[in-house]
């Protein structure tokens, strides 16, 4: 595919707000990850990452009724990196309407309908939501679409993807195509995911969530630990404005069509999504130099996705999670994953897997623990999501 | 400003609302007035093993019965299709059970109806029924889900697929979250999308421009009858297809609309 223009790039994550942040929380080898203290008496024991700040933090009052916490996130996230400044200018050079809005979210504010309903009144046998609660755009998924186009002024194809834990890397993939189809010159791609009981209770209730901080790819893993995260990135057609340093070169998707809450047992999706992104890239696998993993740190997860790496990449390449850092943070993680991804094209910091000291032999060479230094042409990214729904992109250095 | 126009053929068409349980019925009905007698409350998609196809939310059941109703009308393999499913809310029911349950016994959440509430239920029990790998997306853009949906496939078929399978769908509402997420009834349609038309089969050309007061109309028969449900705005489409119109206009969000021009035949 043609490749696109990564014209800013930027995620808030419990290591903190903006790029930098996150660098050097990756490069100091620190966990964001904190004991959960999300939610009143009788939240669960496990540990969480948890983004500083929001409840500090409320919408202008011009978004007020917007108000909720993704959307806080949200707001936070795009105030980083001067990432308006880069949407002024793709606005400037085609228009608002001819830059889409496309972003990922697992839950929206759904935290604001669960409050709601712990909130309700009664009037003649009716329940109703508090008055502060009962604004219908914020108890709905296409919330945080809808904030981010009016938060931003963007006028073109505005959609929120909601496709579990792939979200937010498939909504470089179909920005990518709106682009290529002639129905947008440039796009704002990104996703948001907050705290809040569904997930929390919902995972629990799964038996996936860990009661100590997760260790990816660890011989001694038991499961995840969730964290909250926005980020954005904004895409544009090649041939607009100055050279791009980074690009996105590629994208492959695919279905497991297997369960609903368990991957294909041979990787067979994972392999095909990261077979087309490499293909659509036009790159051979031993030209990656960083790939990000899923890697949430379930039993089920790691060992198939180390086996489909194996089966696809040289031992010479550097693989990790960076799960260990910021939690898995569902609908919001293929935009902070990526945002990792292209971190160590930038700056040449390939992080390893947090919290994890034990190999598993199930898991092959491509499986770092360590931080690496090293310049690199190629980075990928993958994101699996619950339904078996895989995405997989390439970005590249000019 | 307009963007350059995409096109598609339709190579089958789903639909299910109560009432009017394929697309036949709802071409009789717009044809005639006629409903057939005894119309069932849900779907059973075959798609689904029994015990699932019991216990799949009413969206899902309807999305895989639309979905499969579009393949068979098109003579296609499930299997072989990328997929987009939109809905305005997602299934509502799973909705007001979830934040039910965590307003009173958070740790007696069900697994099953956890995995249920995740927007792409849908998409996720199609790819499992129809045993289909091949990509499959789950969108939401409120009231323009269906718009978004059908630019996202025209926008695959641009870029290399050969066929897409568009599914949409809303549920009813139930509970306090019915205040503000309204919806009734069960509706469900799907276009198996194709970028090269076989002759007979309609073609549509879809170019999205600022929308004018008055350019969407919601009072045809079939509006008018589902006006309740939250993916009612994907029936002018519906209509114009199903009375071989050659023109329909759809709400796209934010100010913007879909012309669609309709060659029949």
């Amino acid at each position: 595919m043609p490749a696109l223009a990564i014209r800013a790039y930027t995620a808030t994550t419990a290591l903190g707000h903006g790029r930098d942040a996150q660098a050097n929380a990756l490069d100091d080898r620190r966990s964001g990850l904190r004991r959960n203290d999300f939610g009143g008496d009788g939240r669960l024991d496990c540990w969480i990452g948890r983004v500083d700040g929001l409840e500090q933090a409320p919408l202008p009052t011009t978004l007020a009724e917007w108000e909720c916490r993704n959307n806080r996130l949200a707001w936070l996230a795009l105030q980083q990196d001067d990432l308006m400044a880069a949407i002024a200018a793709v606005v400037a050079r085609h228009g608002a309407a001819r830059v889409a809005v496309v972003v990922g979210t697992s839950t929206s504010s759904i935290g604001a309908t669960e409050e709601a309903y712990a909130r309700l009144s009664e009037e003649n046998g009716e329940y109703h939501f508090p008055p502060d609660l009962d604004r219908p755009l914020i108890h709905t998924p296409h919330s945080l679409g809808a904030f981010v186009q009016q938060a931003t002024g963007l006028r073109g194809p505005c959609v929120t993807v909601a496709t579990a834990c792939s979200s937010s890397a498939k909504v470089f993939a179909q920005a990518a195509r709106l682009i290529q189809a002639g129905l947008a010159d440039a796009a704002l791609v990104g996703g948001v995911d907050t705290l809040c009981g569904s997930v929390l209770f919902g995972f629990n209730a799964l038996k996936l969530v860990s009661t100590e901080p997760c260790m990816p790819f660890d011989a001694r893993r038991d499961g995840l630990s969730l964290g909250e995260a926005g980020g954005f990135a904004v895409l544009e057609r090649n041939d607009s404005g100055d050279p791009a340093g980074l690009h996105l070169r590629g994208y492959g998707e695919s279905s497991d069509a297997h369960h609903m809450s368990a991957p294909h047992p041979q990787g067979l999706g994972a392999k095909l999504a990261m077979g087309d992104a490499l293909a659509r890239s036009g790159i051979e696998a031993g030209e990656v130099g960083y790939l990000n993993l899923h890697g949430t740190a379930t039993p089920a997860n790691d060992a198939i996705e180390a086996q489909a790496v194996a089966g696809i990449f040289p031992a010479s390449l550097h693989a990790s999670s960076t799960k260990g850092w910021t939690g898995h943070t569902l609908g919001a993680a293929g935009i902070v994953e990526s945002v990792f991804a292209l971190l160590s094209l930038e700056r040449g910091l390939l992080p390893g897997t947090l919290n994890s000291n034990v190999p598993d032999p199930a898991c092959g060479a491509q499986i770092r623990f360590d931080n690496a230094r090293r310049d690199i042409r190629y980075a990928m990214n993958n994101s699996f999501g619950f339904g078996g729904n895989n995405a997989s992109l390439v970005f590249g250095r000019a | 400003m307009t963007t350059p126009p995409l096109s598609a053929g339709i190579a089958g068409i789903g639909f299910w609302a109560r009432g009017l349980p394929s697309w036949q019925d709802a071409c009789a009905y717009l044809a005639d007035g006629t409903r057939p007698a005894g119309a069932p409350r849900r779907p059973s998609p075959q798609l689904l093993a029994p015990n699932e196809r019991r216990r799949a939310p009413d969206t899902v059941a309807v999305a895989l019965e639309v979905a499969l109703a579009a393949c068979d009308a098109a003579g296609r393999d499930p299997a072989t299709l990328s997929s987009v499913f939109a809905s305005t809310h997602g299934d509502l029911d799973i909705t007001d059970y979830m934040c039910g349950i965590l307003a009173s016994q958070p740790r007696s959440l069900s697994p099953t109806r956890f995995h249920n509430s995740v927007h792409n239920a849908a998409a996720g029990y199609w790819t499992i029924g129809a045993g289909a790998m091949a990509p499959a997306t789950a969108i939401s853009a409120y009231d323009a889900s269906f718009a978004q949906g059908l630019l996202e496939a025209l926008a695959q078929l641009a870029t290399g697929t050969e066929a897409v399978l568009l599914v949409a769908c809303d549920g009813e509402a139930s509970g306090p979250l019915a205040q503000v997420s309204p919806s009734e009834g069960l509706l469900g349609a799907a276009l198996l999308l194709v970028r090269d038309p076989a002759s007979g089969m309609p073609r549509v050309r879809v170019g999205m421009e600022e929308l004018s007061a008055g350019d969407v109309s919601l009072d045809g028969p079939l509006s008018l009858l589902l006006s309740g449900n939250a993916m009612a705005p994907l029936l002018p489409l519906f209509e114009a297809l199903a009375l071989r119109r050659t023109h329909a206009m759809l709400g796209a969000g934010n100010g913007q609309a879909l012309r669609i021009a309709i060659a029949h035949e």
